[in-house]
């Protein structure tokens, strides 16, 4: 850890770097963007913005049930639930009954009142109400640990399906027919997602986090051509804002999360713009 | 030309397929037979049922019945290759998905984002070339005509050679030039890999030109036999209502 302290010291010559929170909330973003930016490109292709925004607000949830169950960690319960909702979603999204939107919103609806319900009882939901808008500052080394196995993991993982995806992607029929596992593939992917925007929660807020998986992918798209280029400007995107966003939030004493979404929709908008003039 | 394919498949048996879908019959008591070398037209209203007869037999939907794979002599082979083109492709056009990247997807696990097998993609490049869309591999699949990028998809479905090759409706919305070329390359397949080839298509002057076996359908099979047999019948009249 002091060996990454000492370079970042020496590559970011900022008078905030004296402060070890700063430091590791700058270690928690390099590790936090480049994940959501690559697991945001297939979110995008897949049409599943709305889903991982319900999948955010199921976090609610998730600690909700954590308190009732007596789980001292709340991160434990909130994987737990945000697995279970990501796999009921998809299970009930492809018995086609009801259209995709509607079902992610019965259940996105259901999940937080559940949650505000239980959390609310006796009047305590203050203590709670960072998990809303996060606070990347006060992330310790032990967390930055859990995060950084998991951007390893979720790395691996996403090589060994990324193809498979891409098919999926383009037509489930075509896909199963070059063998894909359709149903496997799209749980291992909903699963990623949720354990990702679940370990990332408190760091980036429920209100927020949505943003931070879809604006830089949303914005790639508009200047790729590519699967290379599309994954590349996502996380390079993701980065840029998560840096600059954490940096410019220091200095005018803003929240860091919203910064970073700010800076994020910022570029969405040139990348629009320059996709209008092509 | 050879007589025999990869795995020496003959035929592509179907018995007592039915589909059952809530409360409605989409197909009942299905029967056939698909011969390699051949080309299989599944004909028939909207609504009869014939892409779902496609997707049971990709597996694609639970079904009754079998689907059985056949050897010259008689044996039945477990596993075969099958190559499928969907319908006329609905996707998302602004999706950043090259050709060469569509490819590739299809033919190995390597993520496409890094850099390419060799001996792969040169084999991408030579099955674009035999569909006649040398040069598109940069291009992105959102920005290819219909005509394009159904003979994309016949340059995947095509790799491995496949010794049942599907196809659903291929060139639905794809101009008349377009939609000729198409069949001309599928008719060329059959001749060169003695694949059974089944394709579901709405025009029935192409079907009468290209298809060696018709298969009328609607919910079961009206009537099956070579073109003449089945476009003189009285089902088809019944169904197509005489002219076509």
């Amino acid at each position: 850890m002091q060996v990454i302290y000492y370079i970042l010291e020496k590559i970011l010559p900022f008078s905030f770097m004296e402060y070890s929170f700063m430091k590791n909330a700058l270690i928690a973003v390099i590790l936090i963007t480049p994940l959501m930016g690559m697991l945001g490109t297939m979110a995008v292709n897949n049409k599943m913005a709305f889903f991982s925004d319900a999948l955010g607000h199921s976090a609610l949830t998730g600690i909700a049930l954590g308190v009732v169950l007596g789980i001292n960690n709340e991160i434990i319960s909130m994987i737990a639930f945000g697995i279970l909702m990501a796999l009921v979603v998809t299970r009930v999204k492809s018995a086609g009954t009801a259209s995709a939107d509607t079902v992610i919103s019965v259940f996105s609806s259901t999940a937080i009142a559940l949650g505000l319900v239980i959390l609310s009882v006796g009047g305590g939901f203050s203590k709670y109400s960072q998990y809303l808008i996060g606070d990347i500052l006060s992330i310790t080394q032990k967390e930055i640990l859990i995060l950084a196995i998991t951007l390893v993991v979720a790395f691996l993982i996403w090589g060994f399906i990324y193809n498979k995806l891409l098919l999926l992607s383009i037509n489930s029929d075509l896909a199963a027919s070059r063998g894909v596992r359709i149903v496997l593939i799209e749980n291992i992917f909903v699963v990623l997602v949720a354990v990702v925007v679940m370990v990332s929660i408190k760091w980036v807020g429920i209100l927020l986090i949505n943003s931070m998986l879809i604006l830089p992918a949303a914005a790639a798209r508009n200047i790729s051509k590519n699967s290379r280029q599309y994954l590349t400007f996502s996380i390079l995107l993701a980065l840029f804002s998560g840096l600059a966003g954490l940096i410019v939030s220091y200095y005018l004493d803003t929240s860091a999360g919203s910064t970073i979404v700010l800076i994020s929709a910022v570029i969405f908008f040139l990348s629009y713009f320059f996709r209008r003039r092509k | 030309m050879p007589v025999e394919n990869g795995c020496g498949l003959c035929k592509v048996k179907i018995e007592d397929m039915g589909v059952v879908k809530g409360r409605d019959v989409l197909l009942e008591n299905v029967n056939f037979e698909m011969h390699c070398g051949q080309l299989t037209a599944i004909i028939g209203t909207n609504g009869a049922g014939k892409t779902t007869l496609l997707r049971s037999i990709l597996g694609e939907i639970r079904h009754e019945g079998t689907v059985a794979y056949e050897s010259h002599d008689g044996k039945v082979i477990k596993n075969i290759t099958i190559g499928y083109v969907p319908q006329h492709l609905e996707f998302d056009r602004f999706s950043p998905v090259s050709v060469m990247d569509f490819l590739l997807a299809g033919q190995s696990t390597r993520p496409v984002w890094l850099k390419p097998d060799k001996k792969i993609k040169e084999r991408m490049l030579l099955a674009l070339e035999s569909v006649g869309c040398s040069g598109l591999e940069n291009r992105m699949l959102g920005d290819l005509s219909g005509g394009e990028i159904q003979r994309v998809m016949l340059a995947q479905a095509i790799n491995p050679i496949p010794e049942l090759l599907i196809l659903d409706e291929p060139v639905s919305g794809v101009d008349m030039v377009g939609a000729e070329q198409f069949y001309q390359q599928v008719s060329q397949l059959r001749k060169d890999y003695h694949m059974a080839i089944v394709m579901v298509s709405h025009d029935l002057n192409l079907v009468r030109e290209y298809a060696d076996t018709v298969l009328l359908i609607n919910k079961t099979v009206l009537k099956q036999g070579d073109v003449n047999e089945v476009y003189n019948s009285a089902e088809f009249r019944n169904t197509f209502g005489g002219g076509i």
